[in-house]
């Protein structure tokens, strides 16, 4: 008997081609996910360097990260994105790579677009020109975000160099209390393990709460392991994920989904396998979450105060949290709730899923967005935005006084026009807080799950959505 | 592909401190609207660097003038974390910079740059702090970063530095861009491949 191991394990064997000189691993990326804003300088090295794609058919790309939300009818007012989708165009009928363009009704987030075309898939490996890359995580694939060079690696030999990675399992167990969601889940484990928390690791989710989450939930989850520091996170593959699989247009058919099916499975960790470490978490503990500093681990649950520098546990701690409440302008020592709030954001490759537009709609309908707030309803992909019409979710939306708009990562990055204006504190649903992130310079961004966005635009305040919409 | 074998780095240094600094810090992102990496130093730190209401110049040290042309950068814990963009370790050495020395990095960032043939030492505090009050008395000193005897010297002393093996190995031997390597490994990939079902055309 071969002796138990970790998926991670399993696909890395599988994966691996040699070892380098400097004791790497030449690692084998069966998914190659591109995007328009790391990617162009990469052709630009492969070109200079006279070399091709190797495995054009294991390389897709789409537009997310400039793409506009509001303009939907080229040549967009903005040259430079313009020219940015010009070049991605170009590259991908060049070598010959297939392209989600906007004209195929299959654009949107990369994070997104790669579940939903069934190219993520268990026990495989995957590379994207992004660090939320771990997204894909939630299907037992082994995915990396990755720089422009290695994005050059990737084009050109279907492999990077990378070193093997420590894993920790990160089990959590129970029910997850009403109003609780898988964001407040990742929030949680940020805050316990820290932002750098995961450096080196590979975090592998496991536990009840795991093995009921929906795909949809296990990916909110994998897509923030990088904001812990953790370069991938992983679920392993059950009945769920190959459920959510079957009939996706990249997903095997006939015999050949039989056959992948075993294969998938037998990636899972084998029980007893080895961590490098475990963590346990009880989901009775977890609460609606939000951030109150400048990284995703400065988070607190709704009804806690935000932390004052008397309470810091160490020197570093404290200058953390002055130089957070200097940015923020918050008030140390004093609730979170009740912050008035000038922008909800609902999407992003965290949060911009049906499930969580859905899960909106079912608490926003017949409620206003306050006077005074800007909120804007952008879904992950233009399937998602299509079936929130189909059910009806964009009219509830619009009519709380949403604005809906066309697919993209839009304020999440604010790459594109959708950005903070002065010192704006945004309730948002993605995924980072950093300074300056939502597009302005002393932009104020407030992560939470996208109900609490919802409750925030609603009362134009942080509010606890389990009271804002008598959840229980 | 003949690459440089980077043993040392020597030259004058700054001191960016705090720890967490992510690339968007260090790379806002309406900067990377752009087709390829030039041009991107003099966008290095910009939102810190520029007082966003005057558009004057802040003072952090990357403005004060006793540190133009340094060529080193110390900085805190976790540096670098955030997003894989590699516009953040380019835009730190198309400013000019050639190694850094912080406590720790994010894993995405020190990949980045090992890649880019730019060190990523760590060293303790204390020993960061050593160097950055000597940097602070005499902006001229010159800091050497010795990738082999893994330490760093400046004005007299000399700190401990460490670094991953697998970077350090190949910043010294040269090959600190695998693509050549990955390239001869080529026909060893299509063999993986073929194991892989998923991979058919
Ligand atoms: S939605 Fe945000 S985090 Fe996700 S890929 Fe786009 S910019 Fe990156």
């Amino acid at each position: 008997m071969p002796s138990p191991q970790s998926l991670f394990e399993k696909v890395w064997a599988a994966h691996a081609v040699k070892k380098l000189a400097n004791g790497q691993t030449q690692l084998l990326i069966g998914t190659h996910l591109i995007h328009e804003v790391t990617s162009p300088q990469a052709f630009g090295m492969l070109r200079d360097l006279g070399l091709k794609v190797l495995m054009p058919h294991r390389t897709f790309a789409t537009v997310d990260h400039i793409i506009p939300t509001n303009e939907l009818v080229e040549p967009y007012k903005d040259s430079l994105a313009q020219a940015m989708m010009d070049e991605v165009r170009k590259n991908c009928a060049e070598f010959g790579i297939t392209f989600f363009d906007r004209a195929t009704g299959k654009q949107g987030i990369v994070h997104i677009v790669g579940p939903e075309q069934g190219i993520t898939q268990p026990g495989t490996t995957i590379a994207c020109g992004d660090s939320h890359t771990s997204t894909h995580g939630a299907f037992g694939a082994i995915a990396f975000g990755i720089g422009t060079s290695q994005v050059r690696d990737v084009l050109a030999t279907q492999t990077m160099a990378l070193g093997q990675l420590k894993v920790r399992r990160i089990e959590v167990n129970g029910k997850l209390p009403p109003g609780v969601y898988a964001k407040d889940v990742i929030l949680h484990i940020i805050r316990q393990l820290g932002v750098n928390g995961g450096t080196g690791f590979a975090y592998e989710y496991a536990g009840s709460t795991f093995d009921g989450f929906t795909m949809e939930e296990r990916m909110t989850v994998c897509n923030m392991s990088i904001e812990g520091g953790a370069r991938v996170g992983y679920v392993n593959p059950d009945e769920t994920t190959f459920t959510y699989l079957k009939g996706r247009p990249y997903s095997p058919t006939g015999a050949a989904w039989d056959a992948a099916v075993a294969r998938w499975k037998s990636f899972a960790s084998d029980p007893g396998c080895r961590y490098d470490d475990v963590v346990k978490i009880n989901a009775a503990d977890v609460a609606p979450s939000v951030t109150w500093g400048i990284n995703p681990g400065q988070g607190i649950t709704i009804n806690e105060n935000v932390p004052s520098p008397d309470t810091a546990t160490s020197a570093d701690d404290k200058a953390g949290i002055i130089e957070a409440l200097a940015y923020m302008k918050l008030p140390a020592g004093k609730p979170i709730k009740g912050t008035k709030i000038n922008v909800a954001f609902l999407g992003s490759c965290t949060n911009g899923r049906l499930s969580d537009f859905r899960e909106v709609a079912k608490y926003i309908k017949g409620r206003k967005v306050a006077p005074g707030v800007r909120a804007i309803a952008v879904p992950g992909s233009q399937i998602v935005a299509l079936q929130c019409e189909k059910e009806g979710i964009d009219k509830v939306l619009t009519a709380a006084g949403f604005e809906w708009r066309a697919a993209g990562c839009s304020m999440c990055l604010a790459m594109n026009p959708d950005k903070l204006i002065g010192e704006e504190l945004c309730a948002s649903s993605s995924n980072r807080n950093f300074k300056g992130r939502q597009g302005s310079t002393t932009g104020r961004t407030v992560l939470m799950s996208p109900v609490m966005v919802a409750a925030a635009a609603v009362t134009g305040t942080v509010a606890d959505a389990r009271e804002v919409f008598a959840v229980n | 592909m003949a690459l440089a074998k980077i043993i040392s780095v020597a030259g004058r240094a700054v001191n960016v401190p705090g720890n967490d600094i992510d690339t968007d810090r260090i790379i806002p992102a309406r900067f990377m609207k752009c087709v390829t990496f030039d041009g991107l130093g003099e966008f290095l730190f910009f939102d810190v660097r520029k007082d966003t209401t005057t558009g004057k110049d802040t003072n952090h040290p990357l403005n004060d003038p006793r540190f133009k042309g340094a060529t080193v950068l110390l900085s805190g814990a976790n540096f670098g974390c955030g997003s894989s963009r590699e516009h953040a370790p380019q835009a730190i050495q198309k400013y000019g910079f050639k190694a850094v020395i912080a406590e720790s990095y994010a894993e995405i960032f020190f990949g980045n740059s090992t890649t880019l043939g730019m060190p990523c030492v760590t060293a303790v505090r204390e020993d960061i702090a050593k160097i950055a009050a000597a940097v602070e008395k005499n902006s001229a000193i010159e800091v050497v970063i010795d990738l082999v005897k893994l330490e760093a010297r400046f004005a007299g002393q000399s700190v401990k530095i460490a670094q991953r093996e697998s970077a350090r190995d190949a910043l010294v031997n040269g090959r600190w861009d695998a693509i050549g390597e990955l390239l001869d490994g080529v026909p060893a990939v299509k063999e993986t491949a073929k194991k892989l079902p998923y991979l058919a055309a």
